[in-house]
């Protein structure tokens, strides 16, 4: 895949402020820290990390909805430019046409009091990309249809409607603008498994059918294997490791995607996993560790790892790792257990 | 032996908008020792079922005349639904069944220390000092692999980790010594690292204590991790039933399958994902004959008129489906 990449940032770290009481001294949590990464077009592009590692606020800073700290965002889909970061209110509206969020709760995501019909036809309306209503209710129309809906449920409110319909009804929103750029953020999450298939083949098809970009966040990495094109790994605040999604799962590099793998339960009940599962918890981001961010909990951590903070480097164009030790990694059979002296 | 037998188990709920079916007329055993793992989708009834073994259940609940819940209690049969007040029901409920929550950050009071909250359990149940309630306390935190026992006993929740909360949780429930334990959901709030740490945790408590436990779950991977036998639900019905390897590997209703096929798998990412067609009916319109017909490929006229019954496939694993069970018997 070497097309231009739609999103691409540069040092970007977002932090919010929390405490700084009259005696407190201000803390900042580090959400979001010195993150490089580009999102080429047309991709379906997975983003994973446990909760807490930052990966919802690198969605919605590429969305400029919440405030940068410092870095640069640039977004270009060949028919547009925009830099996010200084971007005039006008623009960021013009922009806000061109990108959009699909949520997790569909039960939380769609007003009880408005229609269907009304739902999906609100983005259209508040942007104006309509001169008259009959426009607004063929595009309404349109998208209902590529999702599944037919006319009648266009006339019904949200109660009326399970889980798996009512997702399709927020993607059905937030699709209708046709918008080049779209962040799911853990939009299978809240469904049952039999149903969670269906939205996952959906959202596949619409994006080959309308072309665009899709940043697909999820906790599920086996969901993420199954529709994404390329995925990075988030731990802490940082991008740990980015590869195309067949090579990530059949060689990951880095010593926490590995251990991410391992810990997901397998289907069969035989199956004995030799592979190490992690110690502890994810650090908080507010005090996170010095040197490598994962060294608390590796078991591979010597005494640079402490130190020096590994960066995200290329050992070839397309598989990025942060980590000191993966090429020593990659050799080595006998995964030695941790603490054993 | 028999800790837990489930005959017949009906229950419905009085709303406005009329009688809701959310258990029909299933049955099952647990054995001390064993984990059964339940498994369905949201709405399937499989929280209301384990619940109706603590009588937790609202007020509007109404269970069948058929309806026997016999649990063992120190080599006695309790039928738990003939318990009343809060005095009886406390023998089964924290006593001999003690239950871990999907949300430990809501299973814990807020305003109450860790510590406080466990010894106030430990003294309603069992005759001992308050000295000794706190000892036992600490003992269960260090042995669910919580560091600095004593001082997170002084901590509220709110400190704690939700990995550490859960733990915590488990800590609690087991301090009574409960010969059942309920665990609905325990790690799905949590991240697969803490869920494999939680997981193991509570494999290896099983075989300590050697309780019973039923393992209420939607995630068939966790299921294969850690139950030894696994009751699938669908629409308050139970669809099949046996040993985790018969039913994950060679699973003979078609619901079952379905839920395998769709689940994203690693080995194999060329796999197309198969979604079960349509949506889960809504409980006021419970479809007649088989439940699952709407949404089944197998389904033939005779499905939407009666209901199939448990048959049994061998060694213990059963289903209810007209099909699978000719197909068995054709072999």
């Amino acid at each position: 895949m070497n097309k231009k990449p739609i999103i691409s940032c540069r040092d970007l770290s977002v932090h919010f402020p929390i405490g700084g009481g009259l005696f407190e001294q201000k803390q900042f949590v580090r959400a979001v820290n010195n993150v490089n990464l580009s999102i080429p077009q047309g991709s379906f592009f997975g983003l994973v990390g446990e909760s807490g590692s930052g990966k919802t606020t690198l969605g919605r800073a590429f969305l400029r909805a919440v405030p940068i700290t410092h870095g640069e965002i640039n977004y270009s889909d060949g028919e547009k430019d925009y830099d996010l970061v200084d971007l005039p209110k006008k623009q960021l509206k013009e922009f806000r046409k061109r990108a959009q969020l699909i949520f997790q709760d569909p039960y939380a995501a769609l007003s009880p009091r408005m229609t269907i019909r009304d739902i999906i036809a609100e983005p259209l309306e508040v942007m104006n990309l309509t001169s008259s209503r009959e426009e607004t209710d063929e595009l309404v129309r349109e998208i209902a249809h590529k999702c599944r809906l037919n006319l009648e449920h266009l006339r019904r409110f949200p109660h009326a409607f399970s889980g798996g319909q009512r997702q399709r009804i927020s993607i059905a929103r937030s699709l209708v603008s046709n918008p080049r750029f779209v962040v799911a953020d853990e939009s299978v999450a809240a469904l049952d498994v039999s149903i969670q298939a269906d939205v996952l083949n959906l959202l596949k098809s619409l994006q080959s059918e309308l072309g665009s970009t899709y940043l697909f966040i999820s906790h599920d990495l086996s969901v993420v294997a199954h529709i994404c094109d390329m995925v990075a790994v988030m731990y802490l605040g940082q991008l740990i490791e980015v590869a195309p999604t067949r090579e990530l799962f059949s060689a990951p590099r880095h010593p926490y995607t590995k251990a991410l793998l391992s810990s997901i339960p397998n289907l069969d009940p035989d199956y004995q996993s030799d592979a190490q599962k992690l110690e502890g918890e994810i650090p908080s981001p507010t005090n996170p560790p010095s040197g490598c961010k994962f060294h608390t909990r590796c078991s591979y951590v010597v005494e640079h790892c402490k130190v020096v903070e590994p960066l995200l480097e290329h050992p070839e164009s397309s598989h990025d790792v942060a980590c000191h030790r993966w090429e020593e990694l990659m050799n080595i059979k006998e995964i030695p257990v941790a603490n054993l002296a | 032996m028999t800790l837990l037998t489930v005959e017949n188990l009906t229950l419905k709920f009085d709303t406005d908008e009329g009688r809701i079916t959310a258990v029909n007329n299933i049955s099952f055993e647990v054995n001390s020792g064993e984990v059964l793992g339940i498994v369905g989708e949201s709405g399937s009834g499989k929280s209301v079922t384990a619940k109706s073994v603590m009588q937790l259940n609202p007020s509007n609940s109404v269970y069948s005349s058929e309806t026997k819940i016999l649990l063992d209690v120190d080599g006695e049969s309790v039928d738990v639904l003939a318990l009343e007040g809060g005095k009886e029901l406390r023998t089964v409920r924290g006593g001999s069944v003690s239950m871990i929550f999907q949300e430990p950050m809501a299973s814990f009071a807020p305003a109450i220390t860790i510590g406080a909250q466990m010894v106030e359990q430990l003294l309603l149940h069992k005759k001992i000092s308050k000295a000794e309630a706190i000892k036992i306390s600490i003992e269960m935190l260090d042995k669910v692999g919580i560091s600095d026992a004593d001082k997170r006993f002084k901590q509220y929740a709110f400190e704690l980790s939700g990995g550490m909360r859960q733990r915590a949780m488990i800590a609690m429930a087991l301090s009574t010594n409960p010969k059942l334990l309920i665990a609905d959901e325990p790690t799905t709030a949590l991240d697969v690292t803490i869920q494999a740490q939680v997981l193991d945790l509570m494999k290896d408590l099983v075989v300590e204590f050697n309780m019973g436990i039923i393992f209420i779950t939607h995630d068939l991977g966790v299921i294969a991790q850690t139950a030894d036998r696994v009751a699938v639900m669908y629409l308050g019905e139970l669809v099949e039933q046996g040993s985790v390897r018969q039913v994950l590997k060679n699973p003979t209703h078609p619901y079952t399958q379905g839920l395998i096929n769709a689940l994203p798998k690693l080995d194999d990412l060329d796999a197309p994902l198969t979604p079960v067609p349509g949506d889960i009916p809504s409980p006021l319109e419970r479809p007649s004959g088989c439940v699952f017909h709407t949404r089944c490929a197998l389904a033939e006229p005779r499905c939407s008129e009666s209901i199939p019954q448990m048959t049994n496939h061998g060694e213990g694993h059963s289903a209810a489906c007209f099909v699978a069970a000719e197909k068995v018997e054709a072999l």
